[in-house]
């Protein structure tokens, strides 16, 4: 393909798509999680016909709204980039990638912004039962754009169900089940669904905190916080369920990734899980540093988590670079020289074609065929590029996983409390306030350890980011990287400012003031 | 049962279902046809709430409808996609930028601590209702003046100039379709708002902007028609696939495709009519006419763009990477599978109706603007 590499325009490519995506995601996981929370809250009403519960979900589907508008603006960008700075990608993987994307738009999108405006208007206006199942039908909206999404990621780090054709040079795809019901994607929907229900419900438990503290609302924060607490605790508890499967699938089918989120340089039987450690700095693949300056580990707990047997070997970074005959793992090096012969293949295939030469033609696609599968190592020039940034991931991956052990906590007690009507202490009540940007830390980080733990590939194994990209001037995307930037920041602080308002003046129009 | 169609037809089943959504997208460019009249319309500080807040309930239909547009081409005529996308890049994030700026500013501009201040706000809603619709007719009109790129043996295309897609507005046609869809939109904004505002001041007002802009919007719209029925298309030769010049391409196709023809004779006749009814017979129902018109009208311009044997994204640099609906859609697997999932959009199309029927049982009143009413306005 197009042989030379601009690494300033991947990298800056990779850097405005990452700075998108990560904007995106400090809204999604609200409207997710908070739809679910004014849902339930809005059917006590519409049961009891209690007005307070009524109250209580106008208020969040007030902030619900602010937060709703600025997830939707930054989607598109995201729609769109994947075209705009990632075109060659598109062109690859678009025969099987652009169908989750477009069954998004059909099936998710439309049910979530025409159900929102009968949420948002028609407070009062419409029968309440069709106003509740609008909400649910707004939740339900949201989960369903996350599933299509995530099928598609999903196939990005577990690509199946199609096959490349060398005519049109792409892959294309031959079983769409295969797509949606591979075990990545179903596990990668319900971990990250279920993000969404713990950031949205620590969002809300959040605020209700503050308001306790400061003595204001109590009813409304404190029925708030037995709901979401209560939404909240299992929904970490289904997390680190699902976390477990994730890593497993990992273990199965990325290697490179489980070494890095484990820090493993060299393979070991019967692996330890570190718990707590520092990788040594400076450390590189290949050299013989020691991999920590320390750590704690659990004994076989790596092995047991990534393949069901304490005992089973867990390759390292060096195993999979350079290769160990014992277990039987091919070195990326042996890989790349295939993938060079796959590439020159393929070359000679079209040009054969072009030239109208078909005995060529075949001779060179039985070549292609045999080495088809390397094709995307052939890209690398040297093996160590097939790993990702080790400390970055590991790192990532630990913050995560201690956050989430910490929401676990934060939730159980909080809803204790609650229940117990004994929300006073002022120390709890800050662990409430402070559990809302730690769930949010977790699922970003959560997010690097799959997208970064995913590089250098776009497509596990077939595709190399360096690839993927456009082919434009790296200046035309450094400048738009700026512009979104700069536009984005002012919209985020705009959001957050507005928020930060309307919490403080609360439900009650106490300041009196517009309704913000 | 839908994989008894051909490989053909189901590409042409999908320029179909690609032509209908984007003809609905080019109707609901009257939002942003409403936002560019939100001063003119609105003179006191209540009535302009009260435009913003008509046009501002169906925001998200356009929006959604355009996205939809961007991830159908993706799916089924992915080669269009990543071409396009990829090469117009500035064109096309410029059109971004209008777009993100819109989502917030109907949400933020009245809210506390918003930042920028309403009429920051309100000026984002002026920037995507003019840019953004001039920028669409801009770059639809390159569907049949052409574009600067060169496709590879893979596939993988490159753009032929640094201006990456700024280069459209050299082109006095690409131009002048660009204004005509900015005024169509306004003309439709402005019947819409005649529709849908119960307060005579403003519905006085957007009577007289239903013709001042139906004007400028007949004069552009008729130079680019006639234009591209004069000038030489871009063909397929359907047995070899090359695509060639061929003298008054896209009239001939009117002629040889009688669906678009009378898709297009009517369209034209009820935009006027709706037009005609606004301003003779002081009617308020002008919008369901217009509408319609618009979205036949936008229908046969699909229809001969990706039908009988022409090319719908011609390459102006090296003729032959031109896309066609054969060249550029995605595997008949992935088409059959994506056709099952379009039996979808009649279920979206039902219960949109509904909804909006429901929401729009009063017309928008002095009260529903109310800042300090309990419910949600903009
Ligand atoms: C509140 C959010 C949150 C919390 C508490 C956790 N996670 Fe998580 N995690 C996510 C939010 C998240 C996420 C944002 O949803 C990710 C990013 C991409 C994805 O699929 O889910 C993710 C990814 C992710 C991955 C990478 C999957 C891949 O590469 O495809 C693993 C292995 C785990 N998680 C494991 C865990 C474990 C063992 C946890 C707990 C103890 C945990 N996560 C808590
Ligand atoms: C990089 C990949 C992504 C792309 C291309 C993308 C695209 C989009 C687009 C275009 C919209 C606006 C839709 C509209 O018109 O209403 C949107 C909104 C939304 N997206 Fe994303 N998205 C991505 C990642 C995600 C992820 C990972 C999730 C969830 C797990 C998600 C969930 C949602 C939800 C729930 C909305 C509704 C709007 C809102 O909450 O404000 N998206 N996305
Ligand atoms: C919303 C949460 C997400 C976040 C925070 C996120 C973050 C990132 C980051 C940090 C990168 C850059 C990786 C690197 O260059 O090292 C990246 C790349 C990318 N991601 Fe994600 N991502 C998200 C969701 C998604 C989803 C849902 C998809 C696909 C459906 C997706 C597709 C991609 C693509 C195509 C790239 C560029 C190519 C590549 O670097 O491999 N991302 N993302």
């Amino acid at each position: 393909m197009i042989d030379f590499i601009d690494l300033s325009l991947v990298n800056w490519s990779r850097g405005q798509f990452a700075m998108t995506a990560m904007i995106h995601w400090l809204f999604i996981p609200l409207t997710i999680g908070m739809t679910y929370v004014i849902a339930y809250a809005q059917t006590i009403h519409v049961r009891t016909g209690d007005p307070e519960w009524e109250k209580l979900a106008k208020f969040w589907s007030k902030l619900f709204g602010i937060n709703f508008a600025i997830g939707v603006g930054t989607g598109i960008i995201l729609g769109l980039e994947f075209g705009t700075n990632w075109s060659n990608y598109s062109w690859i993987s678009g025969d099987v990638f652009g169908a989750p994307l477009a069954a998004e738009g059909i099936m998710a999108f439309f049910l979530e912004s025409t159900f929102v405006a009968v949420m948002f208007f028609g407070w009062g206006k419409v029968n309440k039962k069709f106003h509740l199942v609008s909400i649910y039908l707004v939740a339900f909206g949201a989960t369903l754009s996350a599933l299509w999404i995530l099928i598609a990621n999903a196939w990005m780090n577990y690509p199946i169900g199609m096959v490349f054709n060398p005519d049109t040079a792409r892959h294309e795809m031959i079983d769409f089940w295969a797509l949606v019901f591979s075990p990545f994607a179903v596990n990668k929907f319900l971990h990250t669904i279920t993000s969404g229900f713990v950031i949205g419900s620590f969002f809300i438990i959040s605020v209700s905190s503050w308001y306790l503290l400061k003595k204001r609302n109590y009813l409304l924060a404190k029925r708030s916080i037995i709901i979401s607490a209560a939404f909240g605790l299992l929904s970490t508890l289904f997390i680190v369920a699902t976390g477990d499967g994730s890593a497993y699938n990992v273990a199965q089918h990325q290697p490179a990734k489980l070494a890095a989120m484990e820090g493993l340089y060299d393979g070991v039987e019967s692996a330890g899980l570190v718990t707590v450690g520092m990788i040594t700095p400076g450390k590189k693949v290949g050299d013989d540093k020691p991999s920590f300056i320390f750590r704690h580990e659990i004994p076989y707990a790596l092995s047991f988590l990534g393949y069901r047997d304490i005992h089973a070997f867990v390759p390292g970074a060096n195993d999979l670079v350079y290769g160990n005959e014992k277990y039987n793992i091919e070195s990326a090096i042996s890989k790349i020289e295939k993938g060079k012969i796959a590439l020159a293949a393929f070359a000679k295939y079209k040009e054969a074609g072009k030239n109208g030469d078909e005995t060529l033609k075949q001779e060179a696609l039985a070549e292609f065929n045999e080495f088809q599968k390397y094709m995307g190592y052939g890209h690398f020039d040297k093996p160590e590029m097939i790993m990702p940034n080790i400390p970055f991931i590991f790192y990532s991956f630990r913050i995560m996983v201690v956050a989430g052990l910490f929401l676990i906590l934060s939730a159980g007690l909080l809803f204790y409390l609650a229940m117990k009507d004994k929300l006073s202490n002022k120390w709890f009540l800050h662990m409430g306030i402070w559990s809302f940007p730690i769930a949010m830390i977790a699922s970003m980080t959560g997010w690097i350890v799959a997208e970064v733990g995913r590089q250098p590939w776009t497509i596990q194994d077939l595709l190399p980011t360096i690839k993927s990209a456009s082919n434009i001037n790296s200046s035309a995307v450094i400048l738009t990287f700026w512009m979104f930037l700069a536009i984005l920041t002012v919209l985020v602080i705009a959001e957050v400012s507005i928020m930060l308002h309307a919490i403080r003046k609360g439900p009650d129009n106490k300041e009196g003031g517009s309704n913000a | 049962m839908l994989d008894a169609l051909s490989y053909l037809q189901l590409q042409q089943y999908w320029w179909l279902i690609m032509s209908i959504v984007g003809s609905f997208l080019v109707f609901l460019l009257f939002v942003q046809g409403g936002q560019t009249l939100i001063g003119v319309l609105g003179k006191t500080e209540n009535e302009k709430n009260m435009v913003i807040n008509s046009i501002g309930r169906k925001w998200e239909f356009t929006f959604t409808t355009l996205v939809l547009f961007a991830a159908g081409m993706f799916a089924s005529f992915p080669l269009f996609y990543s071409t396009s996308f990829g090469g117009a890049y500035f064109a096309w994030k410029i059109f971004l930028i209008c777009f993100v700026l819109q989502a917030v500013s109907f949400e933020y501009r009245r809210k506390k601590g918003n930042l920028l201040g309403q009429k920051t706000f309100e000026a984002f809603l002026y920037m995507n209702g003019f840019l953004g619709t001039f920028l669409l007719g801009a770059v639809v009109a390159t569907f049949f003046t052409g574009s600067e790129f060169v496709r590879d043996v893979y596939n993988l295309s490159t753009w032929q100039t640094n201006w990456y897609g700024i280069e459209i507005l050299f082109n006095f046609t690409n131009v002048s379709l660009g204004i005509a869809i900015l005024f169509l939109a306004r003309t439709l904004g402005a019947l819409y708002i005649l529709n849908n505002v119960n307060y005579d001041i403003i519905k006085e007002r957007a009577r007289k902007q239903v013709l001042y802009n139906a004007l400028p919007f007949l004069v552009f719209f008729l130079y680019f028609i006639t234009k591209i029925f004069l000038m030489d298309g871009y063909a397929v030769n359907p047995e070899t696939k090359e695509i060639y010049m061929q003298s008054y391409k896209y009239f001939n196709n009117y002629l040889e495709i009688p669906l678009a023809l009378i898709f297009f004779l009517s369209g034209v006749v009820l935009v006027l009519l709706g037009i005609g009814l606004a301003w003779f017979k002081k009617s308020d129902k002008g919008i369901w006419f217009s509408g319609v018109g618009t979205i036949l009208t936008v229908l046969s311009i699909f229809f001969i763009l990706g039908y009988n044997n022409t090319s719908f994204y011609p390459s102006s640099a090296d003729i032959q990477s031109s896309l066609t609906i054969e060249n550029a859609s995605s595997s008949r697997y992935t088409l059959t599978a994506m056709s099952y999932i379009s039996l979808f959009v009649p279920v979206v199309l039902v219960y949109i109706y509904f909804t909006w029927r429901a929401i729009d049982k009063g017309k928008v009143t002095k009260d529903d603007v109310n800042e300090s009413n309990d419910h949600h306005v903009y």
